[in-house]
């Protein structure tokens, strides 16, 4: 069963009533504890232990994908990671032009991508100078704060800055 | 026809509270859900859960057709489509109709009438509401005509935009061509849609609305909401009443939204959004939400009424139970949106795993939430963790007791916008009441978080 915030309310009405600090509620499927926090009034911390059945349509879409070995990347190249876990997109909106292509030349402050985290997009930064070498992250892919978006080629002080640049 | 079986097309606390006023009213709720949400806290509190789709709400929460699939498959002899997703899409509306599901929302007409900014704005003008001096601008010459009605400085608008996305500001004359041939291409590319009008800036408004319920035949006003606390166009606080609002002003905003109501014979429960202009003491009509908004409970909470199952006799067909006498405004009511997001950096999201939550209670206290201990934010969808809502016998108990629940409010796991609820409550011009939608960013500004210790 449920507790609606009416009934938690009625609860601590008959609290309020006893003189009690702390009612503990163990139900089949649901644990409520409601305490009183000085005297700044009562709180309540709820768990509901159902576990919900689901039902209809497919099973869910494990991901299936075998993971590729993404992490990994060779001596002298840096992975570009996202600044946090997200969606990440490759154009600032479906249809534009990639911020970069593979074999662009790249800054420290090259925007190379953004990361949508609930519905709030974060650019994400090459933070290198450098060539990009492959992208490990495909356009609309989901990304964890780990995953290794693109590597890049990175310019040595002298030379390679140019090479592929437009 | 008798609701008995409601398929719940969304997640979030929303999920939750359809849910709430299924089990009041024995109604059968089933969740649809995506592969994210099957274990969420609204899935628990389901009768059923089916599964909807992917993570991604563009294969799941706002793919129609998956929403149709699943209520099909239970049965369900009604869709509640929440806020946001596919909440105002007449293709649900239309594909629900199709295969004889109640869609609880309005007509698809109405749908179609308000959707559209430019279409709305007719209406609006059509039923007699102020709206903003302005109008259509296809080219130079029409903007500069619109221009010389309503002066400098104005707003560039895009028909398709919405939410703060697409509006240009121009402060002179000298930069009308160059900000008009940039709107339309920056909306041709986002929305789609070429189409901008231009209209008056209002240097200081307030977002107030009023909260309408029609049958399709008649219509009653239940109060108004003011929703000026945002930051980039999010709101973050709500209350109502709308603070500071003469009464004179008060009663002609209700009858507004009501001649509206009753111009596009409106079914369900809609939103008139409404600019008040601060100076001038005067308002003009914003736009239309056809469906129920985040912020009902503060409505909720001052009329004693439950949104939602007001909603569902409508969309059942039943005509309106209360008459414009029933609705009595008692007290106030406050909002604050409890977003997984961290203040100390921008707002950046946090979601993540949820520890511990500890919720206060009480007389006048209502927690909306979706999550309890154990629950896991995931990163596909908004921010929003709970929502704090606080009745008090005036503006400042309401006010002084949200800042004691605040105070008692656990949210482990996460970062969360409780500290910038605290320091807005605590701050003398919001407590004075009735701030601009400006406001916010102002106080962004001198209230920086203490940084110490923060990596």
């Amino acid at each position: 069963m449920e507790l609606s915030p009416d009934d938690v309310r009625d609860i601590v009405r008959v609290l309020d009533s006893s003189g009690l600090d702390e009612l503990h509620l163990e139900l089949a499927d649901l644990t409520l504890t409601v305490r009183r926090e000085g005297a700044a009034g009562w709180t309540s911390e709820q768990q509901v232990l159902r576990r919900p059945v689901v039902e209809g349509g497919t099973e869910p879409t494990a991901d299936t994908e075998p993971e590729r070995p993404r992490a990994a990347v060779a001596e002298g190249l840096v992975a570009v990671h996202p600044p946090l876990l997200g969606t990440f997109y490759r154009a600032p909106k479906p249809g534009a032009p990639a911020f970069v292509d593979v074999g662009d030349v790249v800054d420290v402050d090259t925007v190379v991508g953004i990361v949508e985290t609930m519905k709030m997009m974060t650019p994400v930064h090459a933070g290198v100078r450098g060539t990009v070498l492959e992208f490990r992250t495909d356009d609309g892919e989901f990304a964890d704060k780990d995953a290794v978006l693109l590597v890049v080629d990175p310019a040595s002080e002298s030379a390679g800055l140019g090479e592929g640049a437009q | 026809m008798r609701i008995q079986r409601l398929l719940i097309a969304n997640r979030g606390e929303i999920a939750a509270r359809v849910i709430r006023t299924c089990a009041r009213l024995g109604i059968e709720s089933v969740l649809a859900a995506s592969d994210a949400d099957l274990q969420s806290l609204p899935a628990r509190l389901a009768d059923r859960v089916v599964r909807l789709g992917p993570a991604q709400a563009s294969a799941s929460y706002l793919d129609p057709a998956a929403v149709v699939r699943a209520a099909q498959a239970v049965d369900a002899d009604a869709v509640h489509p929440g806020y946001g997703f596919l909440s105002e899409n007449p293709a649900l509306a239309r594909a629900c109709e199709q295969v004889g599901i109640v869609f609880v929302g309005p007509s698809i007409e109405s749908l179609h009438a308000v959707g559209d900014k430019l279409t709305a704005r007719s209406h609006a003008v059509a039923a007699g509401l102020p709206v903003v001096p302005g109008g259509e601008a296809a080219d130079l010459a029409a903007a500069r005509a619109v221009a010389a009605e309503v002066g400098f400085p104005l707003l560039v608008k895009a028909v398709g935009g919405g939410g703060g996305r697409g509006m240009k500001l121009v402060r002179s004359a000298a930069d009308l061509a160059h900000t008009l041939d940039l709107a339309i291409s920056e909306a041709a590319a986002a929305f789609g849609d070429p189409r901008v009008y231009v209209e008056r800036y209002v240097e200081s408004g307030r977002h107030v609305e009023v909260q309408v319920l029609g049958d399709g035949v008649r219509a009653i006003a239940l109060g108004d909401r003011d929703c000026s606390v945002q930051r980039r166009y999010q709101k973050l606080f709500e209350e109502a009443p709308a603070p500071l609002i003469p009464d004179r002003v008060r009663a002609e905003m209700a009858e507004a939204a009501l001649a509206l109501a009753v111009h596009l014979g409106y079914r369900g429960l809609g939103t008139v959004e409404l600019l008040y202009d601060r100076e001038r003491q005067t308002f003009y009509f914003l736009e239309m939400n056809a469906r129920i908004q985040v912020e009902h409970p503060v409505t909720e909470m001052v009329t004693g009424l439950d949104l939602v199952a007001e909603q569902l006799a409508v969309a059942e067909g039943l005509p309106l139970r209360l008459g414009q006498e029933d609705i009595a405004v008692t007290g106030h009511a406050v909002e604050c949106r409890i977003n997984a997001e961290d203040w100390a950096h921008a707002f950046r999201p946090s979601p993540g795993r949820i520890d511990r939550v500890v919720l206060p209670t009480g007389d006048g206290i209502r927690v909306d939430t979706h999550v309890q201990g154990g629950s896991v934010v995931p990163p596909y969808y908004d921010s929003l963790l709970a929502k704090l809502i606080v009745h008090g016998t005036d503006r400042a108990d309401a006010i002084a007791r949200a800042r004691a629940a605040l105070e008692l409010l656990r949210i482990e796991g996460v970062v969360t916008t409780v500290p910038v609820h605290q320091a807005l409550l605590d701050d003398a011009e919001f407590a004075a009441g009735g701030v601009d939608t400006a406001f916010f960013e102002r106080f962004l500004q001198t209230h920086q978080p203490d940084l110490v210790g923060v990596t």
